[in-house]
This record gives C-alpha cells, sequence and structure tokens, in this order.
C-alpha cells in the first residue's frame, strides 16, 4: 500500500513537471532554429504530447480493431467478413441489437421528455437549483453504485412474503405484484427496467443543457405574446420550444450514444442474462468469456459504424458554430 | 422579482395551470422530486440497518421508532470485502488520471487557440470526430500494446488510457473557453516580448481556470465511476489494484451478499463524488453546458 502511495505522489508531482519542463525545453530548441521559422515548428511541439496519446490510444487502436474484424480470433488468418456473417446470422447478437435499439428509443425519448419537462417546470418556481439539484445527483454516481440503489428499488420476495423493494411494497398497496422486475422477459419488460434506471441517471444532464437552452431565451419575445394575451402554454408551444428544437437535438445525439455505449448498467444489474444484453456486453463477453478476438472486434466496428454519422452531425454542427465565431 | 413577472402574476387566472408558481407547476415538480429521491434514500437509510431488519421490512419501516441504527454494515464491507482497499485504489488511478490529461489537453488547447499554423482547422476538427468514438472500438488493439509494453494490470495502464479517452473533451472544452479570451491581452503581451511559455502560464492558465475547474471535476468523475477501463487493463491481470467500481460490480455477482451489505459498499464509493457535487456542482454544470456542441 506504501508503494502505491509513493508511486502515486510521484505521479501526481512528476508528471506535470515533466510536461511543465517539456514545453519550457522546446523553448530552448526553437532557439536553435532561425527566427522565421519557430512560429512554424512551435505549434507542432505544443500539440505533440497531446497528438501521441490521441494517435497510440484511439486512431492506431480503430484501425486495428477494423484489421482485426477481418481476421480469425488469433489474429493470424485473413477471414473476410465470416465475424460480420456470425455477428447478424446469431441470434444472441441479434437480440443484443435488438435491445440496442429500445434502448436508443426509449433512453432518448425519456431523458429528453423529462429533462425538458423538469427544466419548464424549475423555471416557473422559487426553489429553482434545490429541485435542480435533486434530478442532478443521480449523474454524479456511478453506474455500478446506481445499480445497486435500483436491484433494492426491484428487490423481489415471493408472494405471501414482506416485499422489502420498494417498487413491489408500492404496488403491493394496490393489490398488485409481486413481479420480478428483472427477470421479465415478456416485452422486454426486464430491459425497460434498466433503461429506466439510466434515465434516471441521465434526466439531469438534459435538464441542465435544456435549462442553460431556455435561460439564453430573450424575455421580450415571451412578454410581448403574454400582453397580446398568449396563455403560458401557447407561449410554451409557440416560442419556447421551436427555440429549443436545436437543443433538444444536441441533447438527443448524446442520448444516442450513451444508448448505444450501454455496458455498466447491464453488466452490473443483470449480466446480460434473460434477453437483456446489449452489444458493449456481448463484445466484453467475445473478449474474455470466449477469447473471440475477431468476433469482439466486429462487434466493436458495428458499434463504430453506428456511431459514424453522429460523429458527422457533430461535426457539421461545430463548422456552423465556427462560422458564427 | 422584475416588473414583468409582477404583470404575470397579476393576470393569474387567465394564465392557467402552467402560469408561474401555479398550484400544479409545484404538484408536479414535488412529485418528480420525490421520485428522483427514494431510490437513493431508501437505499441509504437501509445501509445503516442491521441485516435481520433489512431482511424482513422495508426500508420506510425505519423512519419510526422504535430507531435501530448501526455502522455494522460499513465496517463489514471494510474489514471483509476489500471495499478499503478498493477505495485507496480508486484514489491512485483518478487522481493522476484527472491531472495528465489537463497538462497536455491545455498545452494542445493553446497551440490550436493561440498560434497560426497549416492544418489547424482539420486537426480540430478531427479532435470534435473523436470526442463520440466509442471506447470498445480501442480496447483490444491497446490491450495488445499495454501487454507487449508489460504493463497490463498496472496503475500506469489505466493512467494512460483515461488519459487519451479524456482528451478530446478535454482538448474541445479548453480550446473552446482559452479561443474566447481577449486577443488583446496576448498580443500585448507579445509586443512587451513575452515568449508564447509565459504568455501560457502568465496569462492564458490563470484566465482559464473556470474551465480547467469543469475539466477536472469531469474528468475525476468519470474516471472515478468507470467500469469498463478498470475491467478491461486491471481485472484480469492484477486483482489487487481493483477500484470500487469493479469491485462492487463482483460483490453484487457473488451470492449472499445483502443488498444492505452492497447499499454500504455504494455509499462509500459515492461519499467523494457526491462531496465533489455539493461543493463544486457550479463548475460542473458549466463543463456540462459547455462541452455540448451547443445549438
Amino acid at each position: 500500500m506504501t508503494d502505491k502511495l509513493i508511486t502515486a505522489a510521484i505521479v501526481v508531482v512528476g508528471v506535470p513537471g515533466v510536461l511543465i519542463g517539456y514545453i519550457w525545453a522546446t523553448e530552448q530548441v526553437l532557439r536553435i532554429l532561425p527566427e522565421r521559422r519557430r512560429p512554424g515548428v512551435r505549434p507542432w511541439l505544443w500539440m505533440a504530447p497531446a497528438l501521441a496519446f490521441l494517435a497510440i490510444f484511439l486512431v492506431y487502436p480503430m484501425i486495428g480493431t477494423a484489421i482485426h474484424s477481418l481476421q480469425d480470433n488469433a489474429g493470424k488468418v485473413f477471414v473476410g467478413l465470416d465475424n460480420y456473417s456470425w455477428f447478424f446470422g446469431s441470434a444472441d447478437a441479434l437480440s443484443s441489437l435488438k435491445n440496442n435499439v429500445l434502448w436508443l428509443i426509449f433512453l432518448t425519448v425519456f431523458v429528453v421528455g423529462f429533462g425538458l419537462l423538469v427544466a419548464v417546470l424549475v423555471d416557473r418556481v422559487r426553489y429553482e437549483s434545490f429541485a435542480k439539484s435533486v434530478i442532478f445527483i443521480p449523474l454524479a454516481v456511478s453506474m455500478v453504485a446506481a445499480g445497486v440503489i435500483w436491484l433494492y428499488m426491484y428487490q423481489y420476495k415471493p408472494p405471501g412474503t414482506v416485499q422489502t423493494g420498494t417498487l413491489n411494497a408500492a404496488i403491493g398497496v394496490f393489490g398488485a405484484g409481486p413481479i420480478p422486475w428483472l427477470q421479465v422477459q415478456d416485452f422486454s419488460v426486464n430491459t425497460f427496467m434498466l433503461i429506466i434506471v439510466m434515465a434516471w441517471m441521465w434526466t439531469g444532464f438534459a435538464m441542465v443543457i435544456i435549462s442553460a437552452a431556455l435561460k439564453g431565451i430573450n424575455p421580450e419575445l415571451m412578454e410581448a405574446a403574454r400582453m397580446d394575451g398568449a396563455t403560458e402554454w401557447q407561449v410554451f408551444r409557440g416560442i419556447i420550444f421551436p427555440l429549443l428544437v436545436p437543443t433538444l437535438v444536441v441533447v438527443s445525439t448524446t442520448m444516442i450514444i450513451t444508448a448505444l455505449k450501454a455496458f455498466d448498467i447491464v453488466y452490473a444489474m443483470t449480466g446480460g442474462n434473460l434477453n437483456t444484453n446489449v452489444i458493449a456486453n456481448q463484445m466484453y463477453a467475445e473478449m474474455f468469456k470466449f477469447g473471440q478476438y475477431g468476433r469482439a472486434s466486429a462487434i466493436a466496428v458495428v458499434l463504430l459504424v453506428a456511431i459514424i454519422p453522429i460523429m458527422f452531425f457533430n461535426i457539421g454542427r461545430f463548422r456552423q458554430q465556427e462560422a458564427v465565431r | 422579482m422584475t416588473a414583468g413577472s409582477a404583470a404575470i402574476d397579476q393576470a393569474g387566472p387567465k394564465q392557467g395551470w402552467f402560469a408561474r408558481n401555479h398550484i400544479g407547476i409545484h404538484t408536479a415538480l414535488i412529485i418528480l422530486m420525490i421520485i428522483w429521491a427514494i431510490p437513493t434514500l431508501g437505499l441509504f437509510i437501509n445501509s445503516f440497518r442491521p441485516s435481520t431488519e433489512a431482511f424482513g421490512t422495508g426500508w420506510w419501516t425505519a423512519i419510526f421508532p422504535p430507531y435501530q441504527f448501526t455502522f455494522d454494515n460499513y465496517l463489514h464491507v471494510l474489514n471483509q470485502s476489500n471495499v478499503g482497499n478498493a477505495f485507496l485504489n480508486s484514489l491512485f488511478i483518478s487522481i493522476p488520471a484527472t491531472v495528465i490529461p489537463i497538462f497536455v489537453a491545455a498545452f494542445a488547447a493553446y497551440a490550436f487557440s493561440w498560434m497560426e499554423f497549416p492544418g489547424r482547422n482539420i486537426l480540430f476538427v478531427v479532435v470534435v470526430g473523436l470526442l463520440v468514438v466509442p471506447l470498445q472500438a480501442t480496447l483490444i488493439p491497446v490491450l495488445g500494446l499495454f501487454a507487449s509494453w508489460g504493463i497490463a494490470g498496472s496503475f500506469l495502464a489505466v493512467w494512460l488510457a483515461h488519459t487519451a479517452y479524456g482528451l478530446p473533451f478535454a482538448v474541445y472544452l479548453l480550446r473552446n473557453f482559452m479561443g474566447s479570451l481577449p486577443r488583446e491581452v496576448f498580443e500585448s503581451a507579445a509586443i512587451d516580448g513575452a515568449s508564447p511559455v509565459t504568455a501560457f502560464f502568465r496569462l492564458a492558465l490563470p484566465m482559464s481556470v473556470p474551465a480547467i475547474a469543469a475539466l477536472a471535476i469531469f474528468q475525476f468523475l468519470f474516471v472515478w465511476n468507470d467500469l469498463l477501463v478498470s475491467l478491461i487493463y486491471l481485472a484480469v491481470f492484477n486483482p489487487d489494484n481493483l477500484p470500487m467500481t469493479v469491485v462492487i460490480a463482483g460483490l453484487i455477482s457473488s451470492t449472499g451478499q445483502g443488498l444492505e451489505f452492497l447499499g454500504a459498499a455504494a455509499f462509500i464509493s459515492m461519499a467523494l463524488p457526491l462531496i465533489v457535487f455539493f461543493g463544486l456542482q457550479r463548475y460542473f454544470v458549466r463543463g456540462i453546458v459547455g462541452g455540448a456542441v451547443k445549438g
């Protein structure tokens, strides 16, 4: 334990020291160059550490994964699209893919819907910051901890015994249940239960962004409409909502990515059993349970390809923003 | 209260249920707040109840006397389940993995903001593109690299991985902030003969403190709460180095742990994020709002 402490202390003090030293050293190196060449070389020296990290740990591995997805699991023999045809032919993989689609649709709708609702509601009361904190807290905890919290919400005990899980006790008041929430596969009920956990976490994220956009709307617009006799609901539908649409789109793209990458909640709460698996967990299983690195890579590529449209969408938005700057 | 909202209050009845301070708004909001708070509150209360109590009755019964609260569950997980060690591991992983990317990103962001070079825009567009790359697409080759360098299972491996994974967002956020600092400041510094290094440490860095604070909180929470990276690069190779998330996920799947014990472990893991959150909420929110590709 003390070795770890010493190592960590050295790293926390040493690494910034080394990095600051590096930047200082680049300036000494630049002195060797003739003055007119310095501005051309300097930015590359400043960016070198970041570019090295991005190249080694993001760009090179993406290419590597793509190549690996065309090879067998030992990474030696080229097998063409075999890993992909396995993926799109395997019932397990297709079930995971179907669940990811459920995640994508319902997580996005739920988070954006409730985020908008809460943002609009808190704007109209005096305890705004307190209410926001309550909704926002779940975003600060890990998905594993959120999983534990909701395992307790969903806890199931056989009928006739006292239900200690909050949800089953609550429906028991009305004489219903108990329901083993995480085991009901009909209509993917258990998958929906997992999506709810994630939505509970991320609603605060949507709320914060939507709320910031809401504050950015010119109040005179709304005042003018009110003066003309518009009801609050008409002001919302006619003015607030249309102006929020770009923000809702941005939040939606974030939630789509979050849904596609969903892993922790499923890993912690059901382990992907009982038809709750998603592709990120499928990939993990292929990697570590079955040692199928080729197949795991193919799954990763499918995930990456699914996210690429959003990548271009973001780049497009960014360019627009820069044009305005 | 502005004159405008006073006017709305006067117009009260006509505005209907959607108006400011209308009883319907309060009801809806308070119901939502209760729904959002109950899951955490329930487990929190249960984590302080004796196992025998927690087994037979729901957490809500503990709100009424006779009160029977105990720290036993916390002592149990700290002593028996490696949770204490995991807490320290989480710290060892998170602190360097927060500090390193901030420095690396700040240098790059400064170059992107205040230095002219060919390909600057294209390169930054690449960074924006990398923002959304799923980690899954990098795991296998990076694991191969770590294995060939002999550092799989070490803290160094996760520090490097987290630094790289956090960089696109860090560079993006800091560049947007640094780029919006007043140009005159840097121009007059240059005229006074300050080198870029001086301008960076004396001007750009101190003026960017709000953005750096937001980034630090973000990266810290991301790393502290991460499961996947530690699971891939640590878990298989070195069980001694596991952080809280991996240990708790393991406790869930191992049988015989009551939820009151798991709850205690979960709340130990949540303590630090919640302190960070309540202490620095303003910066956290700023990071989220500034990091979204704005509409």
